[in-house]
């Protein structure tokens, strides 16, 4: 017992104070930390408020009254709060389904097929299908739309960057010339940019009897525009593939479909997966900007619900709430990567990329 | 708000190239009159802002404010009933080309009348619903009453907006000195305030009441009487449909002419039994005026009836944040509200 506590305790040593500039640094951290921790802890906990109403709340401290009255809004925004197990399910499909992807094991044909079926439970499920009064995209709202839009944009997009990520390494001019114009087209304008596309020229162009809800468009837009820095993340992928693979392939009488799908992608695509989880969690957090076309995501629901007159100006409260909503998801994804890394690298079906 | 310098300034790029693609393309693809779409929708579609007291989603996800109630009560003109009308929050800076590519039917998000909005953008401003104007906030303890008496006060502007200039103006004119601080975010507008790094702030007063009950001491602070600029707020909508724009006007002016004659939402049935005429024509006692219009002859009595009348709307949005009826009174009472008359 003493013994592992003493030897906790060199370890410890060895590394806060092991080298002066070691030492330095300890000594930089806890004072910083004796300047940010106590006020913190004042006011989300000692001064905070934790039930009743608005006008219990002092302003001195965290108001987390206004956390538990406006959770609801945060994640569910418009959504009628009596259909509210709808866009909860989704959060649980979304998630079961991303948690189904994350594993190895699981990878296969079958998971290929459930991706369309669950987006379109979920997408069924949000337009209220089988009740009386379908509900409008314009009163989804919070976490089910930041994780739907997240999920099916990548999902959608992973397919389109795969056939551009060929198509710039093809040998047919035109349509090397093609994917390289598009990608670089996509990724040299602003996703904001994409947004307003969405919102204000798309209508435009379609004819006005046809009329694609906001959300839709919105989608289609993002998942093109994602599918361009997909690609060319996977396009890294295909590189590192030695040449040699390819042609034993072909002198094995394969085509070039069968030649890619059955020998150059499946390493392709293992090698570039901590560059997808890294893109994914990027792309997470640039959700967000769908609010600047009015859709109410996480952070734009958590924005509007400190406006409530009730409830004026807990901005800080709700920013925390969000905060830790996606803290916690691109924290889980970006330590799946590295287990995925060690576990890919570790693992037999490893491709040699040397 | 939320929104860096940097991306804001991509925004209003973006904002502004989609715009310039709206205004080339609406030409081809926009004929039919908005009131067409409507009915067809069945629903009103209306832009809105995130402002408290004008418009905000209370817990249960209902808009709730006083722009939003102006929005209930087109849904009663045009439906009979004041759900058929879907909010949608709107930055300021897509909401204008949103207007112009048919996104929405009508802005009630606060957008100011001006004349290049009206010549060379094309919308039509309904009615000013709200007279709004740049106001400034200042500390109590520096005992000024009126803003002309403001000499060397610290005082800080939103940088990059109207408001900056207009105190600079404001102060040449009255001859006193001032120190502009500027701060980029809005939210930090309290915090200059409440550490003393400013003595006082401006912006729409609009904003500034909604600040000032975020104040720990929202008593010490007081917003000055002076409006350093003219800010009316009126609801907007893409130009082309006549019919609309005359739906919207006389929409609103039914709540100012109701408060006139001081009908409210609790007596509008007693008003029933009056014996004037105008009133009769205005609640459908008399059935023949709303005939004539093409509206159903009860729509103002409805309007009235669900969400009140002006003074009303006023009362139960704005008037718990600390508003003052100020310029938004009655013509009657000194103000500049004042309805055309319903006959």
């Amino acid at each position: 017992m003493t013994a592992a506590l003493s030897r906790i305790l060199t370890t410890l040593r060895s590394g806060l104070f092991g080298t002066r500039a070691n030492t330095l640094v300890t000594v930089a951290t806890v004072l910083l930390l004796s300047q940010v921790v106590p006020p913190l802890v004042r006011w989300a906990v000692l001064d905070a408020t934790f039930g009743g109403d608005a006008a219990a709340c002092t302003r001195a401290g965290a108001c987390w009254a206004f956390v538990a009255a406006k959770l609801r809004f945060i994640l569910f925004a418009f959504y009628p709060p009596g259909l509210q197990w709808r866009p909860a399910l989704v959060i649980l499909l979304l998630a079961a389904i991303l948690v189904a992807s994350a594993l190895p094991r699981l990878w296969g044909r079958p998971l290929l097929v459930a991706w369309p079926l669950t987006i379109l439970a979920c997408w069924l499920l949000m337009q209220g299908a089988f009740t009386a009064t379908p509900i409008p995209s314009n009163q989804w709202g919070g976490l089910p739309v930041t994780l739907f839009v997240w999920a099916v944009c990548f999902a959608a997009a992973t397919p389109i960057a795969v056939l551009l990520a060929l198509a710039r390494r093809s040998t047919l001019g035109g349509l090397r010339t093609f994917s390289v114009l598009y990608i670089e087209l996509m990724r040299g304008t602003p996703m904001v940019g994409i947004l307003y596309v969405a919102m204000l020229i798309l209508p435009m162009a379609l004819p006005d009897s046809l009329s694609v809800d906001k959300m839709l468009r919105a989608i289609v837009m993002v998942t093109l525009f994602w599918a361009a820095y997909i690609a060319e993340v996977i396009r890294a992928g295909l590189q590192a593939i030695p040449p040699g693979q390819s042609e034993a392939a072909t002198a094995l009488g394969l085509g070039y479909w069968r030649t890619q799908r059955l020998v150059v992608l499946p390493q392709a695509l293992r090698i570039v997966i901590p560059g997808m989880v890294n893109l994914a969690i990027g792309f997470l957090l640039a959700t967000s900007l769908l609010a600047v076309i009015g859709i109410f995501d996480l952070l734009n629901a958590a924005r509007a619900s400190a406006a409530d007159p009730n409830w004026l100006g807990f901005y800080n409260e709700a920013y925390l709430v969000v905060a830790a909503v996606y803290f916690v998801i691109c924290f889980g994804a970006s330590r799946y990567s590295q287990w995925l890394e060690g576990k890919l690298a570790g693992g037999r079906t490893c491709p040699r990329t040397a | 708000m939320i929104v860096q310098k940097t991306f804001r300034r991509a925004i209003q790029t973006a904002a502004a190239a989609a715009f310039l693609a709206t205004t080339v393309l609406s030409g081809i693809a926009h004929a039919g009159p908005t009131l067409d779409k409507i009915n067809q929708r069945g629903a009103i579609k209306v832009g809105v802002g995130t402002t408290p007291g004008f418009f905000a989603p209370d817990s249960n996800g209902e808009w709730q404010g006083f722009f939003i109630d102006f929005g209930r009560a087109l849904s009663i003109a045009v439906f009979g009933t004041p759900d058929k009308v879907e909010f949608t929050s709107s930055s300021p800076q897509q909401r204008l080309p949103a207007l112009q590519s048919g996104e929405f039917d009508i802005l009630l998000s606060g957008v100011t009348v001006t004349a290049t909005r009206a010549f060379k953008l094309g919308f039509h401003f309904g009615p000013t619903i709200f007279y709004d104007g740049q106001g400034i906030l200042v500390r109590k303890d520096l005992g000024v009453a009126k803003a002309a008496d403001l000499d060397g006060a610290t005082i800080g502007a939103q940088s990059g907006t109207t408001g900056e200039l207009n105190v600079a103006d404001f102060f040449r004119k009255t001859g006193k000195t001032f120190t502009p601080v500027t701060i980029e975010d809005t939210g930090q507008f309290i915090d200059a305030l409440e550490s003393g790094r400013v003595d006082a702030i401006t912006q729409d007063s609009s904003d500034l009441v909604g600040k000032r009950t975020q104040l720990k001491n929202p008593d010490d602070y007081v917003l000055l009487p002076e409006r350093l600029s003219k800010e009316p707020l009126a609801p907007a909508i893409a130009g082309g449909d006549d019919r609309w724009l005359e739906l919207v006007n006389w929409t609103v002016n039914a709540t100012i002419q109701a408060e006139e004659w001081g009908i409210t939402s609790a007596n509008v049935d007693e008003f029933l039994k009056s014996e004037d005429p105008a009133i009769q024509r205005f609640l459908g006692v008399d059935p023949s005026f709303g005939n004539d219009l093409g509206l159903d002859p009860k729509w103002a009595y409805n309007i009235i009836k669900t969400v009140g009348n002006y003074g009303e709307i006023f009362e139960r949005h704005l008037k718990p944040l600390g508003w003052e009826r100020g310029y938004n009174s009655l013509w009657t009472d000194g103000g500049l509200l004042y309805s055309p008359p319903f006959r």
